[in-house]
């Protein structure tokens, strides 16, 4: 009877909630797009009302009294106190209400928990500040990095419509399919969110944790890292792009293609020997992109987390150190990871060649590829 | 019994220090009770000038104000500064003063250990905001110092570990003190059950603090080894987990919440009273919510940590157990209702923020239930709606109960009444206030706006404004506050022994202010 009960007061609201479900609103969750999310949001509307109805009750009678009960309207105290019966009532009263809201959180808790018969995983790692994702069942990886320019974030260029909330390379999924998301992080603690999907998983230095989503419809969806990782904890979105699985087959073939390219061009730059030139402009790109968010464009860095390259002590003095560090990372202070995860042999060549000649180092000296490949561990 | 109150009068009066020597040198408990709220204040207005920067860049979207790693060490140190350098010491500050007045005892059990107590948080206090001058600044880790990103930071870090430990010395010395004065230096007659509702609050209170307190030093102390001597508690690559942090910081984190409000509790449940002119409704069954809480305290800690990938068995069990919670603490709302129901009731400052304590308390309670259900929790963890609900119970519940506290018994401690109308006015600007600066926090949280951050997507400027103007305001009607108190220390209309006609209680039986040494010897409670 109590369960039935419960049945049509929770449809009752789910009703409401589903009213509200459609529209973009400010006052609450984001639209649900998945049926977690959904769930996540049908919840909070069933016990969110809960505790109005309680707010109102306890404090009507309590305003009532403030009213009524007044020592300038003249009404005497009376002295009672201590009612066991009465105690005990707005003792078992709220357990019951309590139960009553425990049963569909216990449901949606095991649900969201269950990522067994996934379609495809993908695994989230995070860095210091952003995403890689490498997609377990095909040959499919890259970083996913903020793409609002800085010019936006210093005030100079007007604030695009997806400002700080929009990446190079978002990551894409079909509809439709369960997707298995395992979290992991390269340096500190992040965390994987996209509220529309009901989904926010830490992602853990040295652990793998997994989440799961099946996206409703096709579309773009945002969310933001969401675990204090730093400097630049703010910039580092999530965006996932929801395909149709045609598109996404298309996408994946796209990939596919453009990966064995980037092999064959790799190994072209292999043997070859580039100019001061190339190597600078080579840099100075990877710079900008790569290693500005602590070293600065001025290179002065942030002592002493992240030291300066102007004058510093390993970008003026010998190169194999140099090498050493971009390339393999440094014990000493973790920040400094190695590069040679993220970055080609080319563009570590270059960066190492830029930050030699610029700041007003002027050492003049180059690296080449092939030095790289020698200093791989 | 009688020789050693005899023996405490006789040094008393051959030793009174003057000038600076006398608050250096004190054992007395109302030196020190001042001491520890004026330490208290002057935090307060440090962590305030804090947040009131962290609002500042965050009025609108882009970087403005601060830089990000600036944006960090203030939002880590706010935090920190807030909860050891303001809220605890203040209520310190109360215990001090109170315990004794209250069970009818001549000081605090152990009066040199109280002033090392004290004289320790100044210390600690220098080191944590110093720490900003360290290279690389303060720690900006957060003021949950979550490894590994603490290990990370630079010297300032180091700086926060030993000022920890100092605080944390600082507090245990304070709860063996207060525990110890609770326990042995009652008036006769007064059974533990014949308590004043405070002193019992504060008694549960000091055990919580012995019990957490070495549990925290020992997660710095961990996160200083791994810093320096390669330890790796926390690094996964030497067989540490960073995940274990957590635990150990939350063991400690989650009854440290009460530890900031259950001495709250106590100063609201004596206020109320005292202005309904009517006896509790309930005080057996308040002690026991108060202990229920304290000890379901120690079993939800994980709550804090849903997102971190527990197995379903144990994001079941924390959400089971922190929603039980909830049981014990409407216990005590419904009480303090019931005890407003019938009385006679008049709307002097201390009652106007008692009330206001209740509302806005009550409305963090509930959003804590919000965030006890695991699933919803998944959402709003890590956003705006945390920020939103632990400050409706930090500053809504502990610092309104500290500012009831304080109007509550200035007349006692001065001898003078302060001025009741901007008295009401404080209160009036803090409530509104408060309510445009949080309340909003709820709405930017469940649209998705991750804490800690100081730059945010266009769709949350609006509220972002709201909340900064309303965080201004706030910290603004502060100094009114400071104003109140000091026009009361230094004059004002005489004191009554006992300004609330309501009011009951040893404390009352004093003169206002009460003699330098008070119950030599000991009344006695029928």
């Amino acid at each position: 009877m109590i369960r039935r009960t419960a049945q049509t007061l929770a449809s009752l609201f789910l009703c409401f909630a589903a009213g509200l479900v459609h529209a973009q609103s400010r006052y609450n969750l984001q639209p649900p797009q998945t049926i977690i999310a959904r769930e996540i949001y049908t919840l909070h509307t069933i016990i969110l009302l809960i505790c109005v109805v309680i707010f109102i009750v306890v404090f009507g009678a309590m305003f009532y009294a403030l009213w009524r009960h007044r020592k300038s309207v003249g009404h005497k105290a009376e002295q009672f106190h201590e009612n066991t019966t009465v105690e005990v009532i707005w003792t078992i009263i709220p357990f019951l209400i309590l139960v009553f809201m425990a049963w569909p959180a216990t449901k949606t808790v095991l649900a969201m928990k269950d990522t067994s018969n996934s379609d495809m995983t993908v695994k989230a790692t995070g860095y210091q500040w952003k995403w890689r994702y490498d997609y377990l069942d095909e040959d499919i990886s890259f970083y996913s990095t903020l793409s609002t320019p800085r010019e936006q974030i210093d005030n100079i260029a007007p604030k695009g419509e997806h400002y700080l909330l929009e990446v190079d390379n978002p990551l894409v999924v079909p509809v439709g399919k369960k997707v298995r998301i395992l979290t992991t992080a390269n340096d500190v603690i992040h965390s994987w969110s996209v509220p529309a999907f009901g989904v926010k998983q830490d992602a853990i230095p040295g652990f793998v944790r997994d989440t799961w989503f099946k996206v409703d419809n096709p579309g773009t969806y945002r969310g933001q890292c969401s675990e204090l990782c730093g400097k630049d904890h703010g910039f580092m979105p999530i965006v996932v792009e929801a395909l149709p699985e045609a598109q996404y087959k298309e996408w994946v073939a796209q990939q596919t293609a453009k990966k064995s390219q980037a092999t064959a061009s790799a190994a072209a730059e292999a043997g070859k020997t580039y100019s001061m030139q190339e190597l600078m402009a080579q840099g100075e790109k990877v710079y900008s992109k790569t290693c500005v968010a602590c070293h600065q464009a001025n290179g002065q860095g942030l002592p002493p987390t992240f030291p300066a390259l102007a004058g510093g002590k390993i970008a003026t003095g010998p190169i194999a150190g140099h090498i050493d560090i971009v390339t393999n990372g440094s014990k000493k202070n973790p920040v400094m990871v190695a590069w040679k995860n993220q970055l080609s042999d080319l563009e570590i060549a270059g960066v190492i060649t830029y930050e030699r000649n610029s700041f007003g180092n002027k050492l003049g000296d180059m690296v080449q590829p092939k030095d790289i490949a020698a200093a791989r561990k | 019994m009688e020789a050693a109150y005899g023996h405490a009068q006789d040094t008393a009066h051959a030793h009174h220090p003057t000038g600076i020597m006398r608050w250096i040198m004190t054992t007395n408990h109302k030196d020190i009770g001042t001491l520890y709220l004026w330490f208290a204040f002057i935090m307060f207005l440090t962590g305030g000038v804090m947040a009131l920067t962290i609002r500042a860049e965050l009025f609108q979207p882009g970087l403005q104000i601060v830089q990000p790693e600036m944006f960090n060490q203030l939002i880590t140190m706010h935090g920190l500064i807030m909860v050891f350098g303001a809220i605890m010491p203040a209520f310190v500050g109360f215990a001090n003063w109170q315990v004794p007045l209250m069970i009818g005892a001549p000081d605090m059990a152990f009066p040199r250990m109280n002033n090392w107590s004290f004289w320790l948080l100044p210390v600690a206090a220098i080191l944590l905001v110093g720490s900003f001058l360290a290279p690389g600044g303060a720690t900006a880790a957060g003021w949950t110092l979550y490894a590994p990103l603490s290990i990370q930071m630079g010297p300032g870090m180091d700086m926060a570990i030993f000022a920890i430990h100092i605080l944390g010395a600082s507090s245990i010395m304070g709860a063996i003190n207060i525990i110890t004065t609770i326990l042995n230096m009652r008036a006769p007659g007064m059974t533990l059950m014949k308590m004043p509702l405070f002193v019992w609050t504060w008694l549960i209170t000091a055990y919580l603090l012995i019990a957490v307190m070495p549990v925290l030093a020992g997660a710095v102390t961990m996160t200083l080894t791994d810093r320096h001597f390669d330890t790796h508690f926390f690094n996964a690559a030497g067989g540490g987990d960073p995940v274990m942090f957590q635990h150990i910081f939350w063991f400690f984190g989650h009854p440290e919440v009460y530890i900031m409000i259950l001495p709250g509790f106590g100063i609201v449940s004596q206020i109320i009273p005292t202005f309904a002119r009517k006896p509790l409704f309930g005080y057996s069954s308040m002690v026991y919510a108060t202990a229920s809480i304290a000890i379901l305290s120690f079993i939800v800690w994980a709550h804090h940590m849903f997102v971190v990938g527990m197995p379903a068995a144990g994001q079941l069990f924390f959400m089971y157990a922190t929603m039980l919670i909830a049981v014990p603490t409407g216990v005590k709302v419904f009480n303090w209702v019931a005890t407003i129901w019938k009385g006679s009731i008049s709307f002097e400052t201390p009652m106007l923020f008692a009330l206001g304590f209740i509302f806005l308390f009550t409305m963090g309670g509930f959003t804590g239930l919000v965030c006890a259900i695991t699933p919803i929790d998944i959402q709003i963890q890590d956003t705006y709606y945390v920020v939103a609900h632990f400050h409706y119970v930090l500053v809504a519940g502990a610092l309104f109960a500290i500012f009831g506290g304080i109007y509550y018994w200035l007349p006692k401690w001065t001898g003078h009444m302060y001025d009741e109308k901007l008295g009401q006015i404080h209160f009036w600007l803090s409530f509104i206030f408060f309510n445009v600066a949080f309340f909003v926090q709820h709405f930017l949280g469940l649209a998705g706006m991750p804490r800690r951050i100081p730059d945010y997507a266009l769709q949350f400027a609006d509220f972002n404004k709201v909340s900064s103007i309303g965080a201004f305001g706030f910290g603004l009607s502060q100094l009114l506050f400071l104003y109140i108190v000091v026009k009361c220390i230094r004059g004002g209309a005489k004191a009554a022994d006992k300004p609330w006609e309501g009011a009951d209680g040893l404390e009352w039986t004093l003169s206002s202010p009460p003699p330098y040494h008070s119950f030599e010897t000991p009344p006695v409670v029928r």
